[in-house]
C-alpha cells in the first residue's frame, strides 16, 4: 500500500533540516496570506486564529502527516481533524498550499454556493475529515478515529488542533480522560495557545491555567514548544509519535495575528471581522506579498 | 430467509422489554455485521448491551459517564469505517443531541443512536429520568431516521434493520416489560406503517408502548359500536405519508398515541403531513406539554392521560369533531 511504503521510507529521513524549515516556514506565510485574502473577500471570518496556526498546519500538511491529494480516501492514511473550526481560512489554506484543492476557488469564502463554507464541512470537501464549528466535538470525533483505526489494528495516526478558548468546553476533558484510558498512543492533539477568545484574554474569561499540569494530570504525554518554530514542532511531532502507551500533547504558545502587527494580540481580530482594503494591503505587505502576489490575491483572485 | 424467521426466541407471550430485545437481537447479529461496535457509557446493564458485551468483549467500546464524547466519537468511528451503535437512556441522548447533530448527522455518518427508557415508560426513577422530549428534538435534525417499535419481536427485526439501513437513526427501545403484539412472522421495514386491526370511523396512530394500549382502546370503542382502525407507525421520520392520507381519507378522523410530550412528536409529523395531504380532525393522545413523575408506568400512563381509557376519550372527542366538520 502507497501510504505504507512511504511512511517506511520518511523514517529514514533526517528530522528537520534548514531546507525543509525554510520552505514550511514559507508555506506558512502563503497560507496566511491567503487567510487574510479569504477572509477580505469574504467581508467576515476570523483572522486572528487563523494566523496563529499556519505554523502548526503547514508543519502538519508540509511535513508530519501521511496525506496528499491523490490518497485522500486511503483507509491507512493520517487524519486531522480541525476542531477549532472557526480557523478554516487557514486550514482551506493549507490545502490549496499542498494540493488538495485549488488556491484560487478556496478564496471564494463564505458565500453561498462555495464549498468554502465559514466553519469546514466534509460534506463539501473531500479534504476535510469531519465537520467542525462547535468547540470541543472535533476532538471527540479524532479520539473515536484513534480508537476505530487501533481496533482494526491500522498504523495511521489522529491529530487534532484545538483552540484555548475552546478548553472551557466540559467535552474536551470527557475526551482526554477517554483517549488516555483507552491509551491511545495514535492521538495526538495540539493547542494553538494564542491566550485570547472571542471576547478577552483567556484569563479574564475562564482560566485555563495551569495547563500543562493539567493535562499530565490526564495521563497525557504533554510537550510545551514555541508554535512558531518549526524546528520544534517538528521535533515534537517526532516525540509523540514515538509515544505509543498513551495519547501526546502539544501545548503551542503562539500570537494571535502572528504575522499582522496591527492584529497580533489584539482580540478584536478573533472574527467575525470585516477587513478594509487599506487594511487588507497592509497585512499583505506585512506578511511579505510583492505588489504582484496582492493584485492577485485581491482583484483576480475574488472571481 | 426472512428476517422474522431468524428474530432471536427471546420472549414469552409477553413480559420481555425492548431493551432486552434489542441488546439480545444485537448480539445475535454481531457476526454477520462485523464492522459493528457498541459504545456505552456505563449503563450496559440499563440499556441491554450487556448481552454484546458478553459476546463481544472486543467490540464493546466503554465511554464511562460521558454521553457528549460518546455521541461526537461515533462520527469518529464511522468516519474510519466501523458501524457504531450508541446505547446509552434517551434522557441522556437529549444532552448530546448537538454532538449528534452535527458530528453525526451533519457529517453523514453511518451511525445508530439506540435510546432505552423513553418516556413514562421509565416509571419510578421520575420526571428527571423520563425523556418526553427526545422524538421532537431528533426528528428536527435533517437527515435523521427515527424508530419507536412496539414489542419485543419488532424491536428485534428494527435492530437489524437500521444495521442494513445506511445512514443516522435514532430509535427508542423501552424499560418496562412490553406486551407482545407480533408473532413469528412479523417483518419490519423502516418507513412502513402498519394497519393492525381494521376499522372504519376513525383510525388511532400509535408509536411504541401506546400501540398495545391503542388496541386496548379500540376494544373499548368496539362495545360502544365505535369501528376504530389502528396504525402502527413504528418509523416516526421518514412518516408513512401514503398510509396517513389513506387513513384520513377512509376514515375521516385521526387520533396519535405516544409516550412522549404531545408537541414535536409522533403527533407533530401526523398534523404535518395530514395537513399538506388529506386534512381531517386529529386529536393528541400524549403528555400534554409537562414533565413526568414517579409512579409505575401504568399508574403514570393512567394518570398523564395515555392509558386505553383515555384514547377511547379521545377517539369519541374526534368523532364529534368529525360530525360537526
Amino acid at each position: 500500500m502507497a501510504i505504507m511504503a512511504l511512511k517506511e521510507r520518511r523514517a529514514e529521513l533526517p528530522i528537520a533540516t534548514r531546507t525543509v524549515v525554510e520552505q514550511l516556514a514559507d508555506a506558512a506565510n502563503f497560507m496566511r496570506r491567503h487567510v487574510i485574502a479569504s477572509v477580505y473577500h469574504a467581508g467576515s471570518g476570523h483572522p486572528g486564529g487563523a494566523l496563529s496556526c499556519s505554523d502548526i498546519l503547514a508543519c502538519l500538511y508540509g511535513a508530519e502527516l501521511n496525506v496528499w491529494p491523490s490518497a485522500i480516501a486511503d483507509p491507512d492514511r493520517d487524519r486531522f481533524v480541525m476542531s477549532k473550526g472557526h480557523a478554516a481560512p487557514a486550514l482551506y489554506a493549507a490545502a490549496a498550499r499542498y494540493g488538495f484543492c485549488d488556491a484560487r476557488a478556496a478564496l471564494n469564502l463564505r458565500k453561498l454556493g462555495s464549498p468554502f463554507q465559514g466553519h469546514p464541512h466534509v460534506g463539501d470537501l473531500p479534504f476535510v475529515e469531519s465537520s467542525t464549528g462547535s468547540l470541543g466535538q472535533g476532538f471527540s470525533v479524532a479520539l473515536g478515529m484513534a480508537m476505530g483505526l487501533k481496533l482494526q489494528n491500522r498504523t495511521a495516526r489522529v491529530y487534532t488542533l484545538l483552540g484555548d478558548g475552546e478548553l472551557q468546553e466540559g467535552e474536551v476533558w470527557e475526551a482526554a480522560m477517554c483517549a488516555a484510558h483507552h491509551k491511545l498512543g495514535n492521538l495526538c492533539a495540539i493547542v494553538d495557545y494564542n491566550k485570547l477568545q472571542s471576547d478577552n484574554r483567556n484569563d479574564a474569561i475562564m482560566r485555563i491555567e495551569p495547563l500543562a499540569a493539567k493535562w499530565r494530570a490526564f495521563d497525557w504525554m504533554v510537550m510545551e514548544i514555541d508554535g512558531h518554530d518549526i524546528a520544534q514542532i517538528l521535533s515534537a511531532f517526532r516525540r509523540a509519535g514515538a509515544t505509543a502507551d498513551r495519547p501526546s500533547i502539544l501545548i503551542a504558545h503562539t500570537i494571535k495575528g502572528k504575522g499582522v502587527p496591527y492584529m497580533e494580540n489584539v482580540p478584536h481580530w478573533h472574527g467575525s471581522v470585516k477587513l478594509t482594503r487599506e487594511q487588507t494591503e497592509e497585512a499583505l505587505a506585512a506578511l511579505g506579498a510583492t505588489q504582484d502576489e496582492t493584485r492577485e490575491l485581491l482583484d483576480v483572485g475574488s472571481r | 430467509m426472512s428476517a422474522a424467521a431468524e428474530a432471536p426466541s427471546l420472549i414469552g407471550t409477553s413480559g420481555d422489554s425492548l431493551r432486552e430485545a434489542f441488546g439480545k437481537a444485537l448480539s445475535a447479529l454481531a457476526d454477520e455485521f462485523p464492522k459493528v461496535v457498541l459504545l456505552d457509557a456505563d449503563i450496559a446493564g440499563g440499556t441491554g448491551a450487556h448481552h454484546f458485551r458478553k459476546s463481544h468483549p472486543g467490540r464493546f467500546l466503554q465511554f464511562g459517564i460521558a454521553e457528549q464524547n460518546m455521541m461526537a466519537a461515533a462520527g469518529g468511528l464511522s468516519a474510519v469505517g466501523l458501524l457504531p451503535v450508541v446505547t446509552t437512556f434517551a434522557v441522556f441522548c437529549l444532552r448530546a443531541v448537538e454532538q449528534a447533530r452535527l458530528s453525526i448527522a451533519y457529517c453523514r455518518r453511518n451511525a445508530k443512536i439506540v435510546a432505552s427508557h423513553p418516556g413514562l415508560d421509565v416509571g419510578p426513577d421520575g420526571g428527571s429520568a423520563q425523556a418526553l422530549e427526545d422524538i421532537a428534538a431528533f426528528r428536527a435534525i435533517p437527515g435523521m431516521t427515527v424508530i419507536s417499535p412496539a414489542d419485543p419481536v419488532e424491536t428485534a427485526l428494527a435492530t437489524r434493520a437500521i444495521l442494513e439501513f445506511d445512514g443516522p437513526v435514532y430509535m427508542r427501545t423501552g424499560r418496562s416489560p412490553a406486551k407482545r403484539l407480533f408473532g413469528e412472522r412479523h417483518t419490519f421495514e423502516i418507513g412502513k406503517g402498519r394497519i393492525m386491526r381494521g376499522g372504519s370511523d376513525l383510525t388511532i396512530v400509535a408509536c411504541g408502548v401506546e400501540v398495545a394500549r391503542a388496541l386496548d382502546a379500540a376494544e373499548l370503542l368496539a362495545d360502544e359500536g365505535v369501528s376504530a382502525r389502528v396504525v402502527n407507525m413504528a418509523t416516526i421520520k421518514p412518516v408513512d405519508a401514503e398510509m396517513l392520507a389513506r387513513c384520513a381519507l377512509e376514515t375521516g378522523a385521526i387520533v396519535t398515541a405516544e409516550d412522549h410530550n404531545i408537541y414535536g412528536g409522533l403527533g407533530g409529523a401526523v398534523a404535518e403531513s395530514l395537513a399538506q395531504s388529506r386534512p381531517c380532525p386529529i386529536e393528541f393522545v400524549g403528555v400534554r406539554d409537562m414533565f413526568g413523575a414517579s409512579g409505575e408506568p401504568d399508574e403514570l400512563a393512567a394518570h398523564f392521560g395515555l392509558d386505553a381509557a383515555h384514547i377511547a376519550q379521545a377517539a369519541r372527542r374526534v368523532l364529534t369533531r368529525k360530525v360537526n366538520s
